[in-house]
């Protein structure tokens, strides 16, 4: 039996590597990911190029001419096998989401693979209080933790090859906000007229892991009023810290 | 203004720098050149800063017309047949294409992506710090997309020049592609491991920028083919359910959930990018601190390009142009 210890260095080529603080979705977990993160950005050895914070692990970009892999890994070890002071508490964002119709065209498969009604699912998800574990995959794409666990459903098998802008999906136990059209095997539940991604706009993002993300059903009239605004250059999502 | 003017250009064909690099934690891929070293002698030879950006040009055929003033150009990387005015134009070398006069780029007749370089660069704003052009995130300038016939790409105009330049392109080896194990290859068999270092894979024709599927025998999973998703490397070897590794490339997602059983050290990466549809690949391990060491190298080599330029028909260049070739600066796109 290959047991494995954390924190775990493991090399990605000769300019990445990735530590890995456990291996499960867990919000303490991912707290001490960003933790470290927050350390290396603070105090970090030279060298460093870029971070992506993920659910249980920490990538680090790195330039092999001014640091190596030893250099970090061990730096990251002693760091990572510490208590690492705590991040400030992130963000909450409530984002206007449009369920279910042409908004969300899995709506009623995940109503009758819960064995809830439309209506119920859409209260359920937009009751929750959702963790930002992380973003990747295409700019934007913000992967939620909390889903009401009577909201799981698996991915689909045949994964659909398009989905519209400002998707809202279930995959799993994971639900999540996606900015651009693209390929998804997720179940799409909704509609933002958000856009966590805007090259065009001032802030390009708007969002970071750590932060905390509402939904607020609204209307199709609303979703167009909102994402005229959008379009725009305004975030839309409300930023309830303010 | 003086403007490259596309007349036409395969898919694939775009603006494209060192990359993009500070957004991949929001999902924000570096994109950037797929062969950074043919990026930099392209550079180099005209004079710019090793990593401005430049336009890549994929495997088709390829015509640019200069307008507004003439423009000095240099093309690196695939090897390719080209004419001005019937007249033939040599690869690894400075040419003038004078206004009003189209460059007749062939298809690649030996490797995959060629670098056209302009002296004194592309103008355009940089859009999270890079010109490099990624699609599906509608980024890039001065296009957010591959270049389509009738797009003009602002540029400078050719400075006067007693002699044209070259550089011949240094060596990069024939081996294998040097790998360095990891970060997930504790998820496969050891038979996997032995296998992806002693099979004779083939680039697939479903391969991209995005990155390069290899087909061969299949690598087996010890643990199941899900992980948690974690952040992906330029060169990450991944392998999903049905076996057969997925190289990621210069257009890769940030984060993904297959495991990565090895990953392509930087030096061999452009060589990789280089292989044509249906070639055999080859890889073999080395440590990470090897690979380490032939990254520095490459710096060293790529620092030092501007030496290695020459006049035409001449001998080596003068301290000014070298000086000048170092203190240009990164700054050059965005400037009038």
């Amino acid at each position: 039996m290959n047991v494995r210890r954390y924190p775990a260095v493991h090399p990605c080529g000769d300019s990445a590597l990735t530590v890995e603080l456990g291996d499960s979705i867990d919000a303490d977990l991912n707290a001490r990911v960003l933790a470290l993160d927050a350390a290396l950005a603070h105090d970090a050895p030279p060298g460093i190029v870029e971070t992506i914070p993920t659910y249980r692990s920490l990538f680090v970009a790195y330039d092999p001419v001014e640091t190596s892999y030893e250099t970090l890994a061990t730096w990251l070890t002693t760091r990572a096998s510490a208590p690492l002071p705590p991040v400030a508490e992130g963000r909450t964002w409530r984002f206007p989401v449009c369920y279910g119709g042409e908004f969300g065209i899995d709506l009623p498969f995940v109503a009758s693979h819960t064995g809830l009604s439309e209506a119920e699912v859409v209260r359920r998800h937009s009751g929750g209080r959702y963790r930002i574990y992380m973003m990747g995959f295409l700019p934007g794409f913000t992967y939620l933790g909390g889903l009401d666990p009577s909201l799981a459903v698996p991915r689909r098998d045949n994964p659909r090859l398009t989905s519209p802008a400002g998707t809202i999906s279930i995959g799993g136990i994971q639900t999540g906000i996606q900015c651009l059209i693209s390929p998804t095997g997720w179940h799409l539940i909704g509609r933002t007229p958000a856009r966590t991604y805007d090259p065009a706009r001032e802030r390009v993002f708007f969002l970071e892991p750590g932060d905390t993300v509402l939904f607020a059903a609204v209307s199709p009239e609303e979703f167009a009023a909102f994402e005229r605004r959008a379009e725009a250059g305004e975030l839309v999502a409300e930023d309830l810290v303010q | 203004m003086t403007v490259l003017e596309v007349v036409e250009a395969g898919p694939y064909t775009s603006v494209q720098d060192r990359g993009r690099f500070g957004g991949q934690r929001y999902g924000l891929g570096p994109a950037g050149a797929m062969d950074q070293l043919s990026l930099a002698v392209a550079n180099a030879v005209v004079g710019n800063p090793v990593f401005a950006a430049a336009i890549e040009i994929a495997p088709l055929p390829a015509r640019f017309r200069a307008v507004g003033g003439d423009i000095r150009l240099a093309m690196t990387g695939a090897t390719r047949g080209m004419t001005i005015a019937g007249r033939a134009v040599a690869m690894n070398e400075t040419f003038v294409l004078a206004e009003d006069e189209v460059l007749t780029v062939r298809a690649a007749s030996e490797g995959v992506f060629s670098t056209l370089a302009i002296e004194g660069g592309i103008r355009a704003e940089p859009v999270f710090g890079s010109l490099s052009m990624h699609a599906r995130s509608g980024i890039g300038a001065p296009f957010a997309r591959a270049l389509m016939a009738g797009d003009r790409i602002p540029v400078a105009t050719a400075r006067l020049r007693e002699a044209e330049r070259s550089i011949v392109p240094p060596a990069r080896g024939t081996g294998p592609l040097r790998v360095v194990a990891g970060p997930q290859d504790d998820h496969f068999t050891a038979e996997a491991m032995a296998t992806l270092v002693s099979a004779s894979w083939r680039i697939s024709a479903t391969s991209d920028r995005m990155g390069y599927r290899l087909e061969g025998p299949v690598l087996a999973h010890s643990k199941g083919h899900n992980i948690i998703s974690d952040g992906i490397a330029f060169g990450a070897i991944q392998v999903p359910g049905n076996g057969q590794p997925l190289v990621l490339l210069a257009d890769r997602g940030t984060t993904g959930g297959y495991p990565k059983i090895a990953t392509i050290a930087s030096v061999d990466l452009g060589r990789l990018a280089q292989i044509p549809v249906g070639s055999p690949v080859h890889f073999t391990l080395v440590p990470v601190a090897e690979a380490e060491k032939l990254a520095r190298e490459r710096h060293a080599l790529v620092m030092g390009l501007a030496g290695a330029v020459r006049e035409v028909g001449g001998g080596a260049l003068s301290s000014e142009f070298l000086l000048a070739a170092n203190l240009a600066g990164a700054a050059i796109s965005g400037e009038e």
